[in-house]
């Protein structure tokens, strides 16, 4: 049950208020990236790579410039002259802008055409697709052969490099791991693949660079999760071609999705840059659709092996992964510094595992580099895949009930805060009464016994648990930065005359609502209605300074950050009161909206009252003025969590599957807008199913994409989607302001193991363990195939 | 995704059309719905000089039973098949494959005519006008002429249509009375083209028997494909799962499917097996009225 401290008319936490930011979305007056029109702007498109691995043999761009309206054609070469040619990744690593020699993925950026049109463009960039000549060489596709010894080394441009080995990072009690393992009674072990997906936005990336010459200015309009970022990215990349901060604007529009897409810079962006630098002119670049999903980060493909130990009686004793990490040509994650694999290490879950070891290598292939944090938190989704599938497979080993597994290893109530194996403090967390709630809510008992009749019958039908625990709100700052910039988040919040406001904040909202839950925030903090409270976010010229927004962190960060500034300006409201009422300060109370005079309710202050006064008739040797700035350093992360429960209906002829149920609680603490939290849940989930069922980037033996279009690389859609059951458990987070933890991204990462469960469960009385997602109908039919149920 | 240039023409009549195509030469091509030329031009598959839309022509979008058939004009939408309360009754297979085509934005625009001049064997009209055993009337500039549509898919993505003609109308025979059809489909996700598909049209005789019936199959091979010898173990049957699933092996038998990302040869043949089945039993129940 939700209470709320403030009346509907002030619409603070717990209301549903309806989303400010629709009124224009739901009408199409959204201004994205691509509806942006400056005067003279030029349009760039990018001729790109046929293969995976080659060498560029020649580049002739006379076809494409004699075509009318052509007016550059930018090679690596060109860029090599301002030293633009390689940037580096978030990672520290190295990418190419645009290649001088080698090409290393299919649909790399090989050059750029500048034209005054977008289809002259695009028609220059066919020409020059036929005027770049290739020696095609034979790629690294497989990352398990990436460190054969026969296996060309794909990057000899870093000094030192011999082999296509990245980096190998572990956590953990290696010796206590390898002994609770060799002391275990039980052990389970399976190969867990995770495979490499898209984050598929709506709106592709882009943007509109445009340099004043001038004032020497840049201002670009981009598709970033991370506008501060960005600018001093460019600052520090370009600050010897004479652009500094301050002269560089970025401003960040609409968003149509970014999901973790939208947090790296791709090529795209400095070529534009460079140009309209170059030329004094305004640049467009939108991507088109095959080369935002061809080219563009990917996430996830994590090659897991995952062991667990356990007693007889089912008491977990030790956990370890070993995993191998396919990061394309170069390591262009989006993850914290410190952390290379993100937050992987959340891997023992919502388990009171003693004893866990992990360790990861990664490798250089022939693919696109990336491995964005998809909705996912930094790597959660692969952490918690791991741990909830092996926990049934577990539950199949010892003939337990999968639920009753998970309730006797639950991390207990009262053991919270909890130090877990791999080193995270969970701040808070309640298991439990989450799945026992699932449970009721499907029907758990009955969907056992009607699927020990089916399975009489020779029908088949799974239900699969996921009781995921998320790690989100990065993050402290002794811990977390992001090329050396600590990933605090802030808020600037002023109070006008009457009474109403205007916040601005480093985040920026991609869909998630900022508009609606920052004012409500506000409004609860000081009683001003959230509808006379204006969001801003996304233009650094105006925007106090902050990380973005992903893995969940705005709440948690810009959030905590927003109630802050509102105490600060509460602090100064009181005196002002204090001043009007001719009390103490001590003497006042606050209820949401007003002080009052202890034991004297009507001798009230408005905090309009106060607005005003602060600007009109403010104390003698007090500032003017009414108005706050917070930089939110949180004290630890946040740990959301849930319990799912999916009900899986398996054709046993045509292996067709159908979701015939599926049941999320969801815990993320105190909730601020209990309809936009429903709405990213059930827009998670759908995200949950599409890798656990659909989605996958495949590529042939010689890394050409087999599925580079919509048309096979499978996003559900309303169809595909069951009617979502939802429900909540309230755990506030201790350490949080408002008691508040991140939500977006516990569907993403809490659906895919309740499909592949349920799925297996489905199978399990065939002696099936494990399926790899994406759990296709050819998947499942190759098994009962297998197994002679078809023949 | 940005097609090279073209120039957009817009006939107001069917001659002009054929005028236009002639005129225009090869590189022209006819627009209806889009919803298959309009993608190939966006990859540059397909870089006609000339688009010559015909969805501007009055009176080509009809849907009227005539002279004993089901008369489709070339412009029909498919949205309009879907919401026609006597379609839904008396042509169940049309109304069934109209609501497996890709989704309803595309159903909204795209074109029964257009599903079947593209020739595309992974389209779902061409299996269920083989079952219907439909005739498509062409249009060219000596005049009309008609094409069994045993004869009208002719090579991979290839129709008996040549240039400067317009298939004009598709006939569907009215069926009689005891008749039943259905089209069952597995497909990755809505929208996709078919793993496989089976179009079942059959009509009963008053003892019960299976006295016609007609069976397409969708992506199974080069050409949507008739599964004769299937048909022809039915005519005459008393509707049996055996006899089914014995022509369900008939269907396989027809099928030359290729390995892809919907999945394998062997698979695409088990579905074809099992749909067949299933469809014949609803195209039963339905004749029967049960259904």
């Amino acid at each position: 049950m939700i209470m709320c401290k403030t009346s509907k008319e002030i619409g603070g936490m717990g209301h549903s208020l309806k989303r400010k930011e629709d009124a224009r979305f739901i009408r199409g007056l959204g201004k994205y990236t691509d509806d942006v029109q400056l005067p003279g702007m030029l349009y760039m498109d990018i001729a790109r790579s046929p293969f995976a691995y080659a060498k560029i043999k020649s580049i002739d761009k006379s076809v494409a410039m004699e075509i009318p309206g052509v007016l550059a054609v930018i090679t690596g070469e060109d860029l090599k002259q301002y030293n633009l040619h390689w940037m580096p990744t978030l990672m520290s690593d190295t990418q190419m802008v645009l290649p001088t020699d080698t090409v290393m993925y299919q649909a790399q950026e090989v050059a750029a055409v500048i034209a005054t049109d977008r289809y002259i463009a695009a028609d220059a960039v066919q020409a020059l697709e036929n005027s770049i000549e290739y020696d095609s060489m034979k790629p690294i596709i497989d990352p398990h052969k990436a460190l054969d010894a026969d296996a060309p080394l794909l990057r000899p441009d870093k000094d030192g490099k011999t082999d296509n080995h990245i980096w190998h990072w572990q956590t953990g009690d290696e010796e206590a791991t390898e002994k609770a393992f060799s002391e275990a009674e039980v052990v389970v072990k399976e190969q867990v693949y995770i495979p490499r997906i898209h984050v598929a936005s709506i709106e592709t990336c882009g943007c509109v660079a445009s340099y004043e010459k001038a004032e020497g200015k840049l201002t670009v309009w981009m598709t970033t999760q991370a506008p501060h970022a960005i600018r001093t990215v460019i600052a520090l990349v370009a600050g010897h071609v004479g652009l500094s901060e301050e002269r560089i604007r970025i401003i960040s529009p609409d968003i149509g999705g970014g999901f973790g897409g939208k947090v790296p810079v791709y090529p795209g962006y400095v070529i534009a840059i460079a140009a309209s630098f170059l030329i004094g002119k305004p640049v467009k670049w939108i991507e088109d659709r095959s080369e935002n999903l061809q080219a563009d980060s990917f996430a996830r493909d994590y090659h897991m092996t995952v062991e667990l130990a356990s007693t007889k009686e089912g008491k977990m004793t030790g956990l370890r992964i070993k995993t191998l990490a396919d990061h394309g040509y170069t390591d262009a994650a989006a993850n914290p510094s410190k952390f290379p694999s993100g937050l992987f290490s959340i891997v023992t879950g919502s388990y009171d595992i003693p004893t866990a070891f992990t360790e990861m290598d990664a490798v250089y292939t022939n693919k696109p580099p990336g491995g964005v944090a998809y909705r996912c938190s930094f790597r959660v989704t692969e952490a918690v895949h791991a741990i909830e599938r092996i926990t049934d497979v577990l539950a199949q080993k010892l003939g337990r009930d999968p639920a009753d597994l998970r309730f006797q290893n639950f991390i207990q109530k009262d053991q919270f805060p909890y130090r877990s194996a791999l080193g995270w403090e969970y701040d808070s967390g309640d298991y439990a009464p989450a799945l026992r709630m699932a449970m009721d809510m499907v029907g758990y008992e009955e969907l056992r016994k009607e699927q020990a009749e089916k399975r009489a019958r020779g029908e088949l039908m799974g239900i699969g648990i996921s009781s995921f625990t998320e790690i989100v709100g990065a993050g402290p700052s002794k811990d977390f930065d992001i090329l050396g910039i600590k990933m605090f988040d802030s808020a600037e919040v002023r109070i006008h005359p009457t009474g109403k406001a205007i916040a601005r904040f480093g985040t920026k909202s991609q869909g998630q609502g900022h508009e609606t839950t920052y004012a409500q925030i506000l409004a609860e903090e000081l009683g001003i209605p959230a509808m006379h409270i204006q969001i801003e976010e996304g233009d650094t010229d105006t925007a106090p300074y902050g990380l973005g927004t992903y893995a969940s962190r705005s709440t948690p960060t810009a959030g905590a950050a927003a109630a802050k500034a509102a105490h600060k300006i509460r602090d100064k409201a009181r005196k002002i009161a204090a001043y009007l009422l001719e009390v103490s300060e001590e003497d006042l109370e606050w209820e949401p909206g007003k002080f009052f005079v202890k034991g004297a309710p009507e001798r009230s202050k408005t905090i309009q009252d106060i607005a005003f006064a602060a600007y009109t008739n403010h104390p003698q040797g007090m500032e003017a003025g009414l108005e706050a700035t917070h930089y939110y350093d949180p004290p630890n992360l946040t740990f959301p969590f849930g319990s799912y429960i999916c009900v899986m209906d398996i054709d046993p002829k045509t292996a067709e599957m159908k979701i015939r149920r599926f049941v999320a609680i969801d815990d993320c603490g105190n909730i601020i807008n209990p309809m936009i939290v429903t709405g990213q849940i059930h827009g998670g989930l759908a995200m949950g199913i599409a890798p656990a069922m659909y989605e996958e980037l495949i590529y042939d033996d010689d890394g050409n994409i087999l599925n580079g279009t919509f048309m096979d690389y499978l996003l559900p859609t309303s169809v595909e989607t069951p009617n979502w059951e939802t429900g909540h458990t309230i755990t506030p987070s201790p350490h949080h302001p408002l008691g508040a933890k991140g939500v977006a991204e516990s569907p993403t990462v809490g659906a895919p193991p309740a499909v592949a469960n349920a799925v297996v469960d489905a199978l399990s009385h065939l002696g099936v363990t494990h399926v790899d997602i994406p759990v296709t109908p050819f998947k499942v039919w190759q098994i009962l195939k297998e197994k002679g149920v078809i023949s | 995704m940005i097609p090279p240039t073209f120039d957009y023409l817009v006939p107001a009549t069917l001659p002009e059309a054929i005028a236009l195509l002639h005129e225009h030469g090869d590189e022209a091509k006819v627009l209806a719905g889009g919803h298959s030329l309009i993608p190939a031009m966006r990859l540059r598959f397909a870089e006609p000089s000339h688009l010559i839309d015909i969805s501007h022509i009055p009176g080509l979008d009809y849907i009227r039973e005539e002279g004993g058939f089901l008369k489709i004009g070339t412009m029909a939408r498919e949205v309009v098949l879907e919401d026609l309360p006597w379609i839904s009754e008396r042509y169940p297979l049309l109304v069934d494959t109209t609501k497996m085509i890709a989704d309803p934005q595309v159903r909204n625009l795209a074109t029964v005519g257009g599903n079947l001049a593209h020739g595309d064997p992974a389209n779902d009209h061409p299996a269920t006008m083989l079952a219907y055993r439909a005739e498509i009337e062409i249009i060219g500039a000596s005049g009309a002429r008609t094409v069994p549509i045993d004869e009208f898919f002719t090579d991979f993505f290839t129709t008996a249509l040549e240039h400067g003609e317009i298939l004009s109308e598709i006939r569907i025979p009215i069926p009689p009375v005891l008749s039943g059809g259905c089209y069952l489909k597995v497909e990755r996700k809505v929208g996709d083209y078919a793993a496989a598909a089976v179009a079942v049209q059959l009509s009963l005789a008053a003892d019960g028997s299976i006295e016609q019936a007609g069976i397409g199959l969708t992506n199974v091979a080069a050409l949507p494909t008739r599964a004769v010898n299937a048909e022809k173990a039915l005519r005459g049957q008393q509707p049996s799962d055996a006899l089914f699933a014995h022509v369900g092996e008939l269907a396989a038998d027809a099928s030359s499917p290729a390995d892809d990302l919907r999945g394998s040869a062997e698979y695409k043949l088990t579905l074809i097996r099992e749909l067949t089945q299933r469809a014949l039993r609803r195209s039963v129940e339905r004749a029967q009225g049960r259904s």
